[in-house]
């Protein structure tokens, strides 16, 4: 059943929410010792929200457009009273006193959260190997990643553990793992989607989205946590969207764009494999067939997208994971002076990963290293701002692969931090654009796992993205590959 | 390293411009100030002075994970207003954090302003006319307050610290001052005319002792005449303006004695040690700081319309450097006496009194002897014009003003019937003359001496006239009349 389904059904007081919980509940037990989706599973609270429920039927109330589906929460939100911990020995033992935005939100849509779900320590990964509370498994193939950062929900939206799942976007954390999945993820335009209680990796790239098993479920939980909220600064004011409303509007005389740069063709980045190409360009030839008008558009700092990526996100992370300096919460090693105090919890408390990026900030933001490296990268997201919206001056939308490769198997790009850097080249120039962007399931790679395609759009185009992945899913599961 | 140590500075002896040895100071302002809002910068926690320990906080302000901060517009506001009442430029601003590990600070970081101020390019005129000019006043966080308890009472060296986080996040602006003041009390004279301005725009309470105002001084010397600017200390924990003389005149004779007998001091930041009447090194080179400053990604860019600025500069009360301006082309009294009255707000009650017809000199000087005090919130310009007005016209004698003025402080009202209440009615002219030829006639000798002594005698024989007819009026008599009739009686 789709998330969909489950609300209509009981809204109209056809299912009970509990019956709903329990049955992904007993999915859970069945699997997630497997998997390892979650980091916590919140039964007892999830069994009162769903009792809340269909208390809210039985007296004759809507308990909202989401009531009853069960829901994952990547561990970077902030729940009230449940341990939230980033996948980090950082924030051990550390319980919020409020609940994210996106939280409040979805509860009072009647979503029903269930856990929370594994990631890369503080969202800083591919694989979701990155965790202090070890690896997820992908439900597709337990010997593969389920990607990351946001691997964990990925999987439970996949395992059907739920049927909805957030997850939060810094270069490619939720489209990744969807990609690699089988699911429906999206990255909404930055300040869509409030960002207050999500704990901070890289300020100005994180965005939180949805993940689905369709595009449909995806545009609907969009819908509920979009908009304008006073609690975070950069969120967009007025800016409330309807992505559920656009689905099936087609593509019928849309301009649809192929970035040359991430084609794998001439000036194309290179490690894209062939039949993630493949399976993009059918796509292409999906929205052709669909009357879309197709072209080829240049993007020339793409290929910058990367080395950029990895100077600005870092340097951010090394202020906001400044805080955890056993002083207030979480992990303290005890030692002599305040500053060994500091240093011996920070060694303790992050793994090698969080640790890498902090020096790496910490040095691109050096007096002496800041012209170099940090402003050169804030120079590079200036041009990609420009040659995008040049891009845009001649089409609506761009189709790109979502990631180089399928899911690969675990332990096969721990040993070289680059080659599991490369798997967000496609995804990060939409994060320091602050552009939205989707990846669909669209057949499958030579080894049988599930390929994304992204569908990008400028700022605040986020219901083209689904009306765009609509089509490509309605022929996906047709089975074109 | 071994500090300097003595000639301790014992007093306020200004260092004048040019130091024994032909040395110049040159001295830099850095004033912090809490602006006078309701709630803390980012967050909806009252900003409040006292309160107990750790009840002001937030997830916000205390840095928790996920939170995220809002700018406070009032405080923003403030700062504009400061900037404008200090003759910046007013910009397009920025927030920046500044990254340094420290327990009070709750994110490790201070949300302040870096290359994108608020407010540049602005001066202070000193009521002397000497002009300070500002670089910058910007918009940042406080910090939360420790303790460190036991050990030397250091950070280091502490059994254990406590932190209470009420304070952190508290709006401040940092005025930072161009490097031009060359003398202690001109030192003095800035951080006492910024905070007449801070007062007068209500932008801060500006107390020293409670913190809401604190003012660093960069100090330095060089060879007088010379325009270079040598290597300068930050001093820090200067918490009087007669403690910044007395930092500032140590520091001088510091750096001057190194730079004659040891070579260059170093670069640092010092404290000042009110008891010590010293300063003493506050960090090691080693910690040489680097902030890795960057735009704080939570917020927004500041960008006020010129609308907005418009409308500052419309609703800016008169300053006190206007208002002296005023007072003294009102009065012609002495500049000092106006700078007092305008410092302790009283000019308003001279400019009335003096728009009455009041005459300004004497309007001046009663207020500044008889004015006094702490609280005078009972008098008002009204009611201080009719007491002058009813003193000029004769009807209360200087003595008997001076005690209404006293029951004006005590429980303010109408000054006609707190004379009343107290007896005080005008002598009538007629009854006081028959009053001195009854004196005349029973002092003859005096008399003759005021009539045609010189006028040594003279004078102190009109004292004794004046003298004797309080005495029987019980100072109710009009010393002006007295003397007319005296003058009159010995033509």
């Amino acid at each position: 059943m789709t998330a969909l389904e489950i609300a209509a059904a009981v809204r109209a007081g056809e299912r009970s929410a509990v019956d709903v919980l329990n049955e992904h509940l007993a999915r859970i037990d069945d699997r997630d010792g497997e998997l390892n989706a979650f980091n916590v599973v919140t039964a007892d609270a999830a069994r009162a929200e769903a009792e809340g429920v269909d208390a809210a039927v039985a007296a004759g109330d809507d308990p909202g457009p989401l009531a009853g589906v069960p829901l994952a929460l990547k561990d970077n939100m902030c729940t009230r009273g449940i341990p939230t911990t980033c996948s980090s020995k950082i924030l051990e033992g550390w319980q919020p006193p409020y609940d994210a935005t996106v939280v409040t939100r979805l509860r009072a849509a009647g979503a029903v959260a269930v856990g929370k779900t594994n990631l890369d320590e503080f969202a800083m990964g591919s694989s979701t190997e990155n965790s202090a509370f070890g690896p997820t498994r992908n439900p597709l193939d337990i010997s593969r990643v389920p990607g990351g950062s946001s691997g964990g929900t990925a999987a439970s939206v996949a395992a059907n553990f739920t049927p909805l799942g957030i997850g939060s976007d810094t270069g490619g954390s939720i489209r990744q793992p969807a990609a690699f999945c089988g699911v429906v993820g999206m990255k909404p335009t930055y300040g869509v989607v409030s960002r207050y209680g999500l704990i901070a990796f890289a300020s100005s790239l994180d965005q939180i989205g949805p993940f689905a098993n369709s595009v449909a479920d995806a545009a609907a939980m969009f819908d509920v946590i979009a908009g304008p909220d006073p609690l975070d600064s950069t969120s967009i004011r007025d800016y409330s969207p309807d992505a559920s409303a656009v689905l099936d509007r087609g593509v019928d005389g849309l301009r649809v764009g192929v970035i040359r740069e991430l084609s794998g063709g001439e000036g194309s980045v290179d490690g894209l494999s062939a039949d993630v190409l493949a399976r993009t360009n059918e796509a292409v030839e999906v929205l052709r067939a669909a009357g879309a008008i197709v072209s080829e558009v240049s993007v020339p700092s793409a290929t910058l997208g990367l080395s950029a990526y990895y100077l600005v996100a870092p340097a951010e992370a090394s202020s906001n994971l400044a805080r955890y300096d056993g002083v207030r919460y979480g992990l303290r090693v005890d030692a002599p002076t305040t500053g060994e105090m500091n240093t011996a919890s920070r060694t303790a408390g992050f793994g090698p990963e969080v640790k890498r990026r902090i020096m790496l900030g910490t040095y691109a933001l050096s007096a002496g290293y800041y012209d170099a490296f940090y402003g050169k990268a804030l120079k590079v997201r200036t041009m990609m701002l420009r040659d995008f919206a040049q891009a845009y001056e001649n089409v609506d939308v761009l189709v790109t692969p979502t990631a180089p490769t399928t899911a690969f198997r675990l332990g096969e790009r721990t040993a070289d931090p680059m080659t599991m850097y490369v798997n967000d080249v496609c995804t990060i120039p939409s994060n320091l654009t602050g552009h939205p962007g989707i990846s669909v399931p669209f057949g499958v790679g030579d080894d049988g796992m599930p390929v994304g395609v992204q569908v990008l759009a400028p700022a605040l185009g986020d219901e083209l993205t689904f009306q765009v992945a609509a089509v490509l899913e309605a022929t996906a599961s047709g089975g074109v590959s | 390293m071994t500090d300097f140590v003595a000639p301790a500075s014992t007093d306020d002896t200004p260092i004048e411009p040019t130091l024994p040895g032909g040395w110049e100071l040159v001295v830099g302002l850095e004033v912090h100030v809490e602006l006078d809002t309701a709630t803390k910068l980012f967050c909806g926690c009252a900003n409040q002075f006292g309160s107990e320990p750790n009840t002001n906080v937030c997830p916000t302000c205390l840095g928790l994970p996920g939170s995220l901060p809002v700018m406070n517009e009032t405080a923003v506001a403030l700062a504009m207003r400061l900037g404008r009442a200090l003759g910046c430029d007013v910009n397009r601003s920025v927030m920046a954090r500044k990254n340094y590990f420290y327990l009070d600070m709750p994110k490790d970081f201070q949300t302040t302003q870096y290359d994108q101020p608020t407010n540049s390019d602005g001066k202070i005129e000193l009521g002397d006319g000497f002009v300070v000019g500002i670089e910058r006043a910007h918009i940042e966080e406080d910090t939360g307050k420790s303790t460190h308890v036991g050990g030397g009472g250091r950070i280091n060296d502490a059994e254990y610290s406590l932190v209470d986080y009420n304070r952190a996040g508290v709006p401040l602006v940092e005025i930072v001052s161009r490097p031009d003041v060359r003398t202690i009390e001109h030192a003095k004279a800035y951080v006492e005319e910024l905070r007449g301005i801070l007062l007068a725009t209500g932008v801060s309470d500006a107390r020293m002792e409670e913190g809401s105002m604190r003012v660093d001084a960069n100090v330095s010397v060089r060879p007088h005449g010379s325009d270079e600017l040598r290597t300068r200390c930050e001093i820090k924990n200067i918490n009087s303006v007669r403690s910044l003389g007395r930092a500032i005149d140590y520091e001088a004779r510091r750096h001057i004695d190194l730079w004659t007998n040891a070579g260059a001091p170093d670069q640092e930041t010092r404290h000042w040690d009110e008891e010590g009447g010293r300063t003493t090194s506050g960090r090691s080179k080693e910690d040489a700081d680097d902030y890795r400053y960057f735009q704080e990604p939570d917020l927004v860019p500041l960008e006020p319309s010129s609308e907005e600025i418009a409308a500052i500069d419309a609703s800016m009360p008169m300053l006190p450097a206007a208002r002296r301006a005023a007072l003294l082309a009102a009065s012609d009294a002495d500049a000092d006496a106006i700078g007092i009255l305008v410092e302790r707000g009283q000019d308003e009650l001279a400019m009335v009194a003096i728009d009455s017809g009041a005459d300004g000199d004497k309007v001046v000087t009663r207020l500044v002897n008889d004015l006094a005090v702490d609280d005078w919130s009972n008098v008002t310009a009204e009611s201080f014009t009719a007491l002058i007005q009813m003193e000029s016209a004769g009807d209360l004698s200087a003595t008997q003003a001076k005690q209404v003025l006293g029951d004006l402080i005590e429980k303010g009202g109408d000054p006609a019937a707190l004379a009343a209440a107290r007896g005080f009615e005008a002598m009538d002219t007629g009854e006081l003359e028959s009053l001195v030829d009854q004196l005349i006639a029973d002092h003859p000798d005096e008399w003759s001496r005021f009539s045609r002594g010189d006028d040594g005698d003279r004078k102190k024989m009109q004292g004794f006239f004046t003298g004797q007819i309080m005495k029987a009026t019980q100072g109710q008599a009009d010393g002006k009349a007295v003397a007319q009739l005296l003058a009159q009686k010995s033509a």
